[in-house]
Parts: structure tokens; C-alpha cells; sequence
């Protein structure tokens, strides 16, 4: 589904992203982890299209098409979603109205009947169960005064209503406590689907171990320093970083190739 | 009568015979003021001498006047000499079909959703439609009538109920208040006039669309609403049709009276010319609206949405004047390219108890310039008096600007004033929130937009608020990216 291939990429002219390649097939959950400043959100913004960032080299395809051509809107219109790790304030827009324009945006592009009021209120109230979220939230400006964890949680339910085909989150499960984070996880398992992937960027082996990735990679100074399977993450949390990257070293060989 | 009052009397004669009836083409006053031109426009108008005379005092004090230059917008000196101030509508301009309008001014009024009916009637086309809405407003004066409303044009005012007119004219503007108001009280042409009698309930909205009919007499009106003991009315004004004409002067004087226990609700939906791109052309909007919540308990409200001009200059204000009586005040502004926007209100608190709310929401984008300008006043008299402010604006882009000034004067001990004020932008955060969710640019503008400024539209009617949103997107068109 998705092939990043030798991806450098920068902002305001330092490189953040040193060549960074990664695979990523139908149906698979797949975890980033890392160090601060390793890259990780500029991955995630780099693939939703966020403007400051500059690709300089390499290539992203998605189902095979050139997904650095598109803008934002048309990557979401092609199933592309990013859980922000900060999601932002909207004053005086409801996250219902909010919600309810993207989900038509999203269908009127790809060419469905835009859903009426009463339809998608009943869409949005078999979610928000699944994520455990208060119905005033909704009637509430979008992330307007809401907490941490009431935010992430707003993240979740907009992919659960959008349904996208390809998640990125991006350390959505940072500030969660316990019973949150396996909402979270929830949410994506719930998701879980043959023709649906996604892209988990964490810190924490916590969550990993709700969500079961079908591959871990560690990411240091812009590059995937090692692949592995869901065990690395527990290898990581015992060992940390310092211990699968040297400084100078050469990277391990990445080995996402063979995870189709 | 005055001698040149007398002159003029004959002057008019001559003129008339000259040009004035024999062909609507050449309807107009000679270009410039004085007082044989004011002395004009009444004859022409068939009006007493009572307002002739009002009209010369009005001009006489205004050539004593000079130009107010404390208010934050910049604009070339206006030439008054060389302002027509009477011309009636020119039919040789008006279009005859609508394939004839301007393209621009025809892909505006479909994204404002107007009908063709409408855009027809807009720009001045197809006779039958301006027969059409004559029909359609007898109908109305008809069911008005019947529940004892006066609703109709100044001059049919004027002829019809003079002693209301001069009862009520300049009882809340008088002409001595500032430079324009003087000048409109000298020049004005037409307008509206609303008197609802004691205890009725207007049974319908009232509005005005019909002064942007005609291009050339609409810069000087005069709207005068007396709402009796009890009576309560809603007025719209509005002008949903952009004005193609360069740096147009309209200053109208809009004067609201309202008696014990009564309601006046007064909305405005403003969207004149703004001038073009680079700033060239676009009509001068220096306008004073005031209300004088005479009656106890009497209660009025403005509601403003400015969208359009290329300078907005206005301060709708209430004179709290009855016991408990309320004033409010609601306003979204837009300036946009390169409009210039100075707005606020006056709330002048007299009367016990009295109440008063000021909610205004100033949008910035290009290098538009927005100013906040608001006094909230309590007497000595004003024993419990209330204020609540607030004032928002809205940044977008880094080219334009945001400006407050509140004025606030209390010489009362017990009465309560309260300011807040906020400044935000719409920022690339949010953008690119909205548009990672699969939300256009321009979707995510006016929504964001639409959501700042929600307060206010809540405030209008139904469709005026539709119509209001729209108007937004339109003004916004193009603001980002």
C-alpha cells in the first residue's frame, strides 16, 4: 500500500530525514518508534503534506501513485489519515458541523451522497460509544477547552468516522492514562481490516502491546535503524535506543522487504 | 419664506421646464451644493417649507463644519463640489436584459444564491420585474395597513404624514450632531419611514432593498421608525448587491425612537462596492444610526454585518434613556483587499437600571484594516446601570490589521462596565487541520470564519443570516493561500 522509498526531507533548510524507506502492505499495523528529534512527526507530516516541510529527495507511493503530488485534501480524499499528537483548536465550530463537512468533503470526492444530518448523527453516535467519548463533546467547539485526553480521544473517533484506509497516528497515545490508551487501541483494532494499514509512531511500548504491530521500527537520525517484529518493541523498552544505534554506526539493514 | 428660497422657487421652475420632466435622462441637480441647489431638490420633491427650511439650516451648519479627520481610515480629500446630489435614475444606464450585467456582478449574485427574479430586479433590468416588486410591496402596505403600520418611502412620508415627520426628524440625529449628518440632513433624497402605533406587533419584517435600485440617488437617505408604547418591529436593511459605481459617498442617517415597553430590532446586511483589487474605487460608507430607547423598558437593538465599502465609518448607537431600558449592539466586519473599516457603537446610559451588550467581531485579511471604536457612557443618572463588551478580531494573513478603542466614562457610582477583547488568527495550524480531513482551503476559511463570528448571526433572521454567511464566503474568497 504504501512504499517510502529513500525519503529525505527537511524544514526551514536543516535535514531532518536522511534516507528513510519503509513498506507497508495491505492490512498491516506498523510501529515507529524512536528517540526525540529522530524524525518521527516529520514522517507522519510529511506524508499528510504539511507545508513547511521540504521533500529534497526520494519517493512516497501510495497504491502505487506519487502521494507527494497530492495536496492534503487529496490525500484524505484518497484514505489517507493523521491522528495529530497535537490536535488543534477550532473555536466556534462545533466538532459535530466539523466532522460532518469532512465526512462529505471526503464523499462528495469520492463521488457518494453526502450523508444528511440525521443519518450522520446516528453514525456518530455508535463511535463515539466505541471511544468512549461524552455526547457534549460533540456539540462543543472542536478540541475547544478539551483536555488531553478528551483531544486524542476526538482524534480517534474522527478515523473511526472518516474510516481511513491508511492511519497515521502520530504519538497519539502520549499523555493517555491506562484506561485511555486502551481506547485508543481499541479504536484501531476496531479498524483492523484486510484492505486497511497503519502507521503507529510511539514512545511507549504500551500501547503496542494492546495493538499487536505486524512489524516495529526503530527510527534514529532520520533513517529506520532496525526492523523487527512486535518483540522488538519489548527489546527497546528493556535495552533503549542507545543499544540498537550507535552513533557513527552503520544502520542495521532495513528489512521491511520482506514484510508484505 | 427667504429670498433665496424664493429665487430657487423660480430657478426650479426654469429647470424643470428645461430638463427635468421632459426627459428622465437628465434628471439631476447641478453638480455642487448650495442653497439654491437644497432649495431645489425640496421643490422638486413637492415638500413643506418647514423642511426646506430644515434643510437650509442643516446646510448652513454644515458650511461651518469642518471634515472630521480623528477616525483611523486614510482617503483622498472628497471633492463635495463635485457631487451630483440630486439625480434620479438614469434609464438609459439601466441594462435590458440581464445578459447585458456585468459578468463579475452576475457570478456574485450566484454564489449568493439570488434568484434570477431577483438579479433581475438588482440590477435594474426588465421592467415588468420593478413592476413585479411594486405589486408585491402594495400587497404588503395592504396587510401593514391593516394592522395600523405605516411603512413607506420618506417622501411618500413627508406628503402623507408630515406631522410625524416633523415630530420625530432630528429627534435622535439632529443636524448639529457631525459633519455628514449635517450634510445628509441637507441633501438627503429618500429612505424609509416606519411608525408602528401603541401596542401592535408588526406582523411581518420589514425591509429595504430598494435603495440600490438606483445607482445615482441612493448616497444620502434617511430612515426614521417610531415604535410606539408596546409596539415591537424588526427592520432589515439590506444591500446584497455589490454597486459598481467609483468612490461613491453614501452617508444616510438612520434614526430609531422607541416608547415605553417597545422593541425595535434594526439589521443591517451591508455589502456596497469595496473597490478593487488595488484599492481604486468602492463606495464611502460614513453613516450615523443612533436609537433613542425613550420609553421604559424599551429595547433596541442593532445588528450589523459590513462586508462591503471601501471605508465603513459608522457607530450605531442607543441613547438609554427610559428606566430599565436595553441597548445592543452586534456586529461582524469584514475588511478585505483593501478596505478600511471603523466601527463600534455609542451606548449612552441615562435612565436607571439600564442595560446594554456589545458583542463585535472584526475580521482582518489582505491589507485590511479594522478599528473597534466604542463608548459606553453612564450619566450621573444611570443609578444600576449595566455594560458587557466584547471585543473579538480576526487575523487573517500578515498584511492586515486589527485595532481597539474602547471609550468608557462612568459618573455613576452602581453601574457596572465590563471589556473584553480578543485577538486570533486563523492560522496554518488549523488549515491544515481541516484540510488533512479532507477540507478545502476555502471551506476551511469560511468555516472557521462562520464560527468566530456565530455570536452574531444568531442575532439575525433566518434568511439574513443564510445570506449573511454567504456574503462571507464571498468576501473572503481568495483571502488565504
Amino acid at each position: 500500500m504504501l512504499v517510502v522509498d529513500d525519503l529525505h526531507a527537511s524544514i526551514g533548510g536543516t535535514e531532518i530525514l536522511h534516507g528513510l524507506s519503509l513498506e507497508i502492505g495491505d492490512g498491516e499495523i506498523h510501529a515507529v518508534m524512536g528517540p526525540n528529534g529522530s524524525g518521527k512527526s516529520t514522517l507522519a507530516h510529511v506524508l499528510a503534506g504539511r507545508d513547511p516541510y521540504q521533500v529534497t529527495a526520494g519517493r512516497v507511493l501510495y497504491d502505487g501513485a506519487d502521494l507527494l503530488a497530492m495536496t492534503p485534501e487529496e490525500r484524505a480524499a484518497a484514505g489517507v489519515f493523521l491522528g495529530f499528537q497535537h490536535p488543534v483548536e477550532i473555536p466556534g465550530v462545533p466538532t459535530m458541523y466539523f466532522l460532518r463537512t469532512a465526512l462529505n468533503a471526503l464523499r462528495r470526492a469520492r463521488h457518494h451522497e453526502e450523508l444528511g444530518p440525521v443519518e450522520f448523527l446516528a453514525l456518530v453516535d455508535a463511535k463515539r460509544r466505541l471511544v468512549d467519548m461524552d455526547r457534549s463533546l460533540l456539540d462543543r467547539a472542536v478540541n475547544d477547552g478539551f483536555s488531553g485526553g478528551e483531544r486524542k480521544r476526538n482524534e480517534i473517533l474522527q478515523m473511526l468516522v472518516l474510516e481511513p484506509r491508511l492511519a497515521v497516528l502520530d504519538e497519539t497515545d502520549s499523555g493517555l492514562d491506562i484506561d485511555a490508551l486502551r481506547v485508543v487501541a481499541a479504536g484501531v483494532r476496531s479498524l483492523r481490516a484486510p484492505h486497511r494499514s497503519a502507521v503507529v509512531i510511539t514512545h511507549h511500548r504500551r500501547l503496542l502491546d494492546h495493538l499487536v504491530p505486524d512489524q516495529v521500527h526503530v527510527l534514529a537520525g532520520g533513517r529506520i535503524v532496525r526492523s523487527g517484529g512486535a518483540d522488538l518493541a519489548a527489546e527497546l523498552e528493556a535495552h533503549g535506543y542507545a543499544g540498537v544505534h550507535e552513533p557513527g554506526a552503520e544502520p542495521h539493514p532495513v528489512s521491511t522487504a520482506t514484510a508484505r | 419664506m427667504s429670498t433665496a428660497r424664493a429665487e430657487v422657487a423660480e430657478l426650479a421652475g426654469r429647470e424643470y421646464a428645461y430638463g427635468f420632466s421632459t426627459d428622465l435622462d437628465t434628471d439631476f441637480a447641478p453638480r455642487g451644493l448650495s442653497e439654491e441647489v437644497i432649495a431645489l431638490i425640496s421643490a422638486k420633491k413637492g415638500e413643506p417649507d418647514w423642511l426646506c427650511d430644515w434643510r437650509l439650516g442643516a446646510y448652513r451648519h454644515w458650511r461651518t463644519l469642518t471634515e472630521p479627520s480623528w477616525q483611523n481610515v486614510t482617503y483622498p480629500p472628497i471633492a463635495y463640489d463635485d457631487i451630483i446630489y440630486y439625480a434620479a435614475p438614469k434609464k438609459k444606464a439601466a441594462p435590458s436584459s440581464l445578459d447585458e450585467v456585468d459578468p463579475e456582478v452576475r457570478a456574485m449574485f450566484d454564489k449568493l444564491g439570488i434568484s434570477l427574479a431577483e438579479q433581475e430586479r438588482l440590477s435594474g433590468v426588465a421592467v415588468d420585474a420593478v413592476v413585479d416588486s411594486v405589486s408585491v410591496a402594495t400587497t404588503f402596505q395592504a396587510r401593514l395597513a391593516e394592522a395600523g403600520v405605516i411603512f413607506c418611502s420618506f417622501s411618500q412620508a413627508v406628503r402623507d404624514h408630515p406631522d410625524l415627520v416633523r415630530a420625530y426628524l432630528g429627534s435622535v440625529v439632529p443636524f448639529r450632531d457631525n459633519f455628514f449628518a449635517a450634510l445628509n440632513s441637507a441633501v438627503f433624497t429618500d429612505g424609509s419611514f416606519c411608525y408602528v402605533p401603541k401596542g401592535v406587533r408588526c406582523p411581518m419584517e420589514l425591509s429595504t432593498y430598494f435603495r440600490i435600485n438606483a445607482a445615482g440617488t441612493g448616497q444620502f437617505e434617511r430612515t426614521l421608525i417610531v415604535a410606539e408604547e408596546g409596539a415591537s418591529v424588526s427592520y432589515l436593511e439590506g444591500c446584497t448587491a455589490p454597486m459598481r459605481d467609483e468612490h461613491q459617498l453614501h452617508a444616510a442617517v438612520v434614526e430609531l425612537v422607541a416608547m415605553d415597553d417597545a422593541t425595535i430590532k434594526y439589521s443591517t446586511v451591508q455589502n456596497w462596492y469595496p473597490g478593487d483589487a488595488e484599492g481604486r474605487g468602492g463606495v464611502y460608507n460614513f453613516v450615523t444610526k443612533r436609537g433613542r430607547a425613550a420609553g421604559a423598558r424599551s429595547k433596541i437593538s442593532w445588528t450589523q454585518v459590513e462586508t462591503g465599502s471601501a471605508i465603513t465609518w459608522k457607530y450605531p448607537g442607543v441613547v438609554l434613556q427610559g428606566d430599565g431600558s436595553v441597548g445592543e449592539f452586534y456586529s461582524v466586519a469584514v475588511s478585505a483587499g483593501h478596505q478600511q473599516a471603523d466601527t463600534g457603537t455609542k451606548m449612552i446610559h441615562i435612565g436607571k437600571d439600564t442595560r446594554s451588550t456589545i458583542v463585535s467581531k472584526a475580521i482582518s485579511t489582505g491589507h485590511g484594516q479594522n478599528t473597534y471604536r466604542g463608548l459606553v457612557k453612564m450619566l450621573r443618572s444611570a443609578e444600576g446601570a449595566r455594560n458587557h463588551t466584547r471585543c473579538d478580531s480576526l487575523l487573517i494573513g500578515g498584511d492586515c490589521g486589527a485595532h481597539t478603542f474602547p471609550y468608557v466614562e462612568v459618573k455613576h457610582p452602581t453601574a457596572q462596565v465590563e471589556h473584553e477583547a480578543t485577538t486570533s488568527k486563523v492560522s496554518d495550524d488549523q488549515l491544515f487541520y481541516a484540510r488533512q480531513r479532507g477540507i478545502s482551503e476555502e471551506e476551511a476559511t469560511s468555516m472557521i470564519v462562520n464560527g468566530f463570528c456565530r455570536e452574531v448571526f444568531r442575532e439575525l433572521p433566518m434568511e439574513f443570516a443564510v445570506e449573511a454567511q454567504r456574503l462571507l464566503s464571498v468576501s473572503l474568497e481568495g483571502a488565504v493561500g
